[in-house]
């Protein structure tokens, strides 16, 4: 695959030398002269030192070849532009960008950036499921965060111990994928009996979380 | 009219107060405190600490009521995510965002925003008043309103220094 990294930070970098040991063809913008050097002289020479949003220099880079942009600086401002020049000007497939305020994450989206990488969403995912709380724990996200999938611990207080999976009302939009057991993935029939200590793996919609909570953790 | 105005810099003061005078009702944001220091003390608007490109605050700012939000930071790229923002999250009839580089501000044209570019206003200012002088720039370049000062440079300036040393090596050539 042919990939454009805009920016030479500690992401970009561990990016692109990634990207190159797999085997991929990466060219690199970014501004810093000194710091494009310096990379440029780790990896080989294949950074150019420029502002990665404009236009001209993503055409150096090969932009119109590419099958792919990853934008990744500490600013979101300039990610969100790096993709759009790249889409607007040179059409490239897959556009994604590095988001530092995850409350931009739904603007990224609706403006046509394919995926968005947040690490302080990360971090407080890790965190969430480092800390054990009685919650729901978010184990991933599809669709731009319509589906979500997602664990529920069964401790003493569920309201669902001893029912079968066919007697638990579940909210609409909501199937339960798999039932972790003692260590071990149970696959759900509809007279698996739920007890204590399950850990179950739900596939439901983002509205449906409450719902969801109330059922198998109670209130 | 409801505007927000994002980023109090000398753009940015000047356009909220003006609109202010004439009856508007506006808010500005900056990121500085200190930068609302521009405004008139006569500024009947709201002004609000943060970034431009943060959702929060904006709302806090009323974009979603706003008529008009303009953009007039001096990143490029903040005004762009800051003009964006208002019209895709909180639906602003009306955005307009300040792009200095002319190729940038064009291709956003494109995505639905309108653009102002200070480069092609002074260039095309500048350029038009080569031919045309003063005159044919429709205000945008002013003529002196004095005579230029003619006679000797104040004592003490860098000019006078030059001069008197000039001349002192001319007293010893001669």
């Amino acid at each position: 695959m042919y990939v454009v990294v805009i920016g030479g930070g500690n992401v970009g970098y561990y990016l692109t030398r990634e990207l190159l040991q797999a085997g991929h063809e990466v060219v690199m913008i970014e501004r810093d002269p000194n710091r494009a050097r310096q990379i440029s002289d780790e990896l080989g020479s294949m950074v150019i030192p420029a502002d990665g949003c404009e236009g001209k220099y993503q055409e150096e880079a090969g932009m119109r070849r590419a099958d792919v942009i990853a934008a990744v600086t500490g600013d979101d401002e300039d990610n969100l532009v790096a993709c759009q020049v790249a889409k607007m000007h040179f059409n490239v497939p897959r556009a994604i960008a590095r988001i530092n305020n995850p409350k931009n994450e739904e603007l990224f989206r609706k403006l046509a950036i394919d995926d968005t990488v947040s690490a302080t969403k990360m971090i407080l995912g890790v965190i969430e499921h480092e800390i054990p709380v009685h919650e729901l724990l978010h184990l991933t996200e599809l669709e731009g965060g319509d589906v979500q999938i997602v664990e529920a611990y069964l401790d003493e207080n569920s309201p669902v111990l001893g029912q079968t999976v066919r007697e638990v009302q579940l909210p609409a939009d909501t199937s339960v994928a798999v039932i972790i057991r003692s260590g071990r993935a149970i696959v759900v029939k509809p007279d698996t009996r739920l007890t204590e200590g399950d850990r179950i793996l739900v596939v439901t919609s983002a509205e449906r979380e409450d719902d969801l909570r109330t059922l198998f953790i109670g209130s | 009219m409801k505007v927000v105005v994002i980023g109090c810099g000398r753009v940015g003061a000047t356009v909220a107060a003006e609109l202010a005078a004439r009856g508007e009702t506006v808010s500005v944001v900056d990121i500085r405190r200190s930068a609302f220091r521009r405004l008139p003390a006569t500024f009947s608007g709201l002004a609000i600490t943060g970034s431009g490109t943060d959702a929060d605050v904006l709302q806090s700012a009323g974009a979603e009521t706003a008529d008009l939000v303009m953009a007039l930071t001096e990143g490029d790229n903040r005004n762009v995510l800051a003009a964006q923002l208002a019209k895709h999250t909180f639906g602003v009839p009306r955005v307009i965002a300040k792009i200095n580089d002319p190729l940038r501000a064009d291709a956003y044209r494109t995505l639905g925003l309108e653009t102002i570019c200070r480069t092609v206003i002074l260039a095309d200012a500048l350029v038009a008043s080569v031919a045309g002088g003063v005159e044919a720039t429709n205000g945008m370049v002013l003529a002196p309103t004095a005579e230029p000062m003619l006679g000797a440079p104040p004592a003490g300036s860098l000019a006078d220094d030059q001069a008197r040393a000039a001349a002192d090596q001319m007293a010893d050539e001669g």
